[in-house]
């Protein structure tokens, strides 16, 4: 139950930092995402066990299930990196991490003074 | 596969050779796979070699290794995606793009994953070569998209993790209900158990957004056209596509063809075929209008999965592999005026017809094709989506899937008007010379017309110069960048006439996903 009120949490306040103005909020929104379905993997492979899945470490019965481990270590290296680059977005794009023009810019590129 | 990729940073020219040769080589391999594939066999893998262990109870055994499955489908979908590459990459060793750094790297790391996401059969092995293929289209997105600045690029990135994280929660509620995440385990999961079902639907409204399907589709309207034509053309054809692909996948296998939430597909494609086709109706440039396009047809090609019979399925797969081609090969000659003369803008153009008649072509062809008229591909794609609706008797997404084409042809009309009829705008010469001075640094001769004895000058134009140029000197879109939507516009004519081919493959492919029994033994018996 713990955990799945962790989860819940992380994603409430995921959803909050997105719906955010400066970038480096909706970055740290993505972060708590992405923490919230690490959490959620955990609890895929049963909370119940919570021994070290580790040869010898504790008896085969007790131990946590290894996969969802696995899984987690994949996904924060892939979360790691998109959120270096989302941070690399945030300050290289304009003088500020603003996102409020967005709403109209797509279409000021393409249809007005570009040159 | 894959490992070339990480091969090909050093050498300046050998790049274009070693990245041509790669996708060479996977066009051949997969070539080679459709003809494997092509009587209904399966290739299956156990990479690593590890065997299923057996837990000692029943004799049940369980899958350990990540399995690498080719079927018909599979090896279709990549034979066309390879196609696209080389006609992408040609376009941007044409436009000079291809020089930047990193931009071969990025186009093999990008194919690597797209071959991964296609041959697996794991879920969360999908996720990570769908990660895989991401990584490298962020970075070709804001890299080429530099000039229109970097907002697709942000939007792009977050819309993508939000659904990479959406897939990965699925995944893990498929884990936790079904306890294995191997494709083939879960062969009929979601029919049996209404947990797993749900935890399917969490993966595949994920995979929907990256699909990019119409509740889910702004992000898409609002990316593609914010990078440079080659990107939009090799991208148009892969991420949409892989996920449309994981969508027929995962309903063939989780659901095993579940026929109670058929509707729920059915209403979704409408939509999107009908909300995609009405905005793009509404845009102004020429890029814009085609990935609004873009989603209306992915609504046909997911039409597939909403009737989940054999007729269905082997239009919707045919449907996939010609709108592919055609979609590429139109971004490609939209693509070509636009790097020539700076704009895809439809009021800035015009007269394209007597200046470029060979894009011209390529353009009629590949847009008659898009709206699904006789000789070309489409009109037998469409004919038959259009026949499988009406065999399952679903009218109203036959009159749906009918209406869309009229508003397809009508704004694929407003291209060719705007475009390539009528008169030449006057300062379009004017404007082309100013945008490849700007682009590639290249000078060209002007006479100074207000000048009352003509004086040559070189360099960067001023508002009095007015380019009065020869023939020869005349701004004109190079043969390089014809060439490949040319191509692909060539491939279209050759799928329409000999559709007999692509369509028995078709078939097979469709036999495939309406049995995974077929599936499952292979994985059990590699």
């Amino acid at each position: 139950m713990s955990i799945a009120v962790a989860v819940g949490l992380l994603t409430a306040a995921a959803v909050y930092l997105f719906m955010q103005r400066g970038m480096v909020r909706i970055v740290l929104g993505f972060i708590l995402a992405s923490h919230a379905a690490n959490l959620m993997l955990f609890a895929a492979g049963n909370v119940a066990y919570r021994e070290v899945p580790y040869i010898g470490g504790a008896a085969l019965e007790e131990q946590a299930d290894p996969l969802p481990q696995a899984f987690v270590l994949t996904a924060i290296v892939i979360a790691f990196a998109i959120t270096m680059y989302m941070v690399t977005l945030a300050i290289t794009t304009t003088t500020d991490d603003d996102t409020e023009n967005e709403e109209e810019s797509p279409a000021k590129v393409l249809y007005g003074e570009r040159r | 596969m894959g490992a070339a990729g990480a091969a090909v940073r050093k050498n300046k020219l050998a790049r274009h050779i070693i990245s041509m040769g790669t996708l060479l080589a996977i066009f051949a391999f997969s070539v080679l796979l459709v003809v494997v594939t092509s009587d209904g066999t399966i290739l299956a893998h156990r990479v690593g070699g590890w065997t299923p262990v057996d837990v000692g109870s029943e004799g049940q055994t369980f899958e350990i290794a990540i399995p690498f499955v080719v079927d018909a489908l599979s090896a279709l979908v990549l034979m066309i995606i390879s196609i696209l590459g080389i006609a992408s990459v040609m376009f941007a060793m044409a436009t000079h793009e291809a020089r930047a750094r990193f931009f071969h790297p990025f186009v093999l790391v990008l194919m690597a994953g797209v071959a991964g996401a296609l041959m697996t059969g794991d879920i969360f092995n999908l996720f990570v070569f769908i990660e895989v293929m991401l990584l490298p289209s962020y970075g070709l997105i804001a890299m080429m998209g530099a000039k229109l600045g970097a907002h697709g690029a942000r939007i792009y990135v977050s819309v993508n993790l939000m659904a990479s994280t959406l897939l990965l929660v699925g995944i893990a509620l498929v884990y936790a209900t079904a306890g294995t995440v191997n494709l083939a385990e879960l062969h009929g999961a979601a029919l049996d158990d209404p947990a797993v079902a749900i935890a399917g639907g969490v993966v595949l409204t994920a995979i929907s957004v990256k699909a990019a399907v119409v509740p889910v589709h702004g992000w898409l309207t609002r990316t593609y056209p914010m990078t440079s034509p080659a990107v939009t053309a090799l991208f148009s054809g892969i991420h949409t596509k892989v996920a449309i692909y994981a969508i027929y996948r995962i309903y063939s296998l989780l659901f095993d063809g579940d026929e109670r939430f058929l509707w729920v597909a059915l209403i979704v494609v409408s939509a999107t075929m009908l909300i995609g086709v009405l905005g793009a109706i509404g845009e102004k440039t020429t890029r814009s209008i085609l990935v609004f396009h873009m989603i209306s047809q992915i609504g046909y090609i997911l039409i597939g999965v909403g009737l989940f019979t054999t007729l269905g399925l082997t239009a919707a797969i045919f449907y996939l592999l010609h709108h592919m081609i055609v979609k590429a090969s139109l971004f490609l000659s939209t693509g070509a005026i636009e790097e020539t003369y700076g704009t895809g803008e439809i009021e800035k153009l015009g007269g394209m017809l007597r200046r470029e008649p060979l894009i011209a072509i390529t353009f009629m062809a590949a847009a008659l094709s898009l709206a699904g008229l006789p000789p070309f591909s489409g009109f037998v794609a469409k004919f038959s989506i259009i026949r499988a609706t009406l065999e399952e008797t679903h009218y109203w997404v036959a009159a749906v899937a009918v209406i869309v084409s009229v508003f397809t042809l009508l704004s694929m009309l407003k291209i060719w008007t705007g475009v390539f009829m009528g008169d030449e705008p006057k300062d379009l010469q004017e404007r082309a010379l100013t945008y490849q001075e700007r682009m590639h640094g290249k000078r060209y001769l002007r006479v100074e017309a207000q000048a009352e004895t003509p004086t040559l000058t070189v360099g960067p134009p001023t508002s009095t110069t007015l380019a009065v140029l020869s023939g020869e000197q005349e701004v004109k879109v190079p043969a390089k960048l014809i060439i490949p939507g040319a191509l692909l516009a060539a491939v279209t004519i050759f799928f329409g006439v000999g559709a007999e081919v692509l369509m028995s493959l078709s078939a097979t492919a469709a036999e495939g996903l309406l049995n995974p029994e077929i599936y499952v033994e292979a994985v059990s018996g590699a």
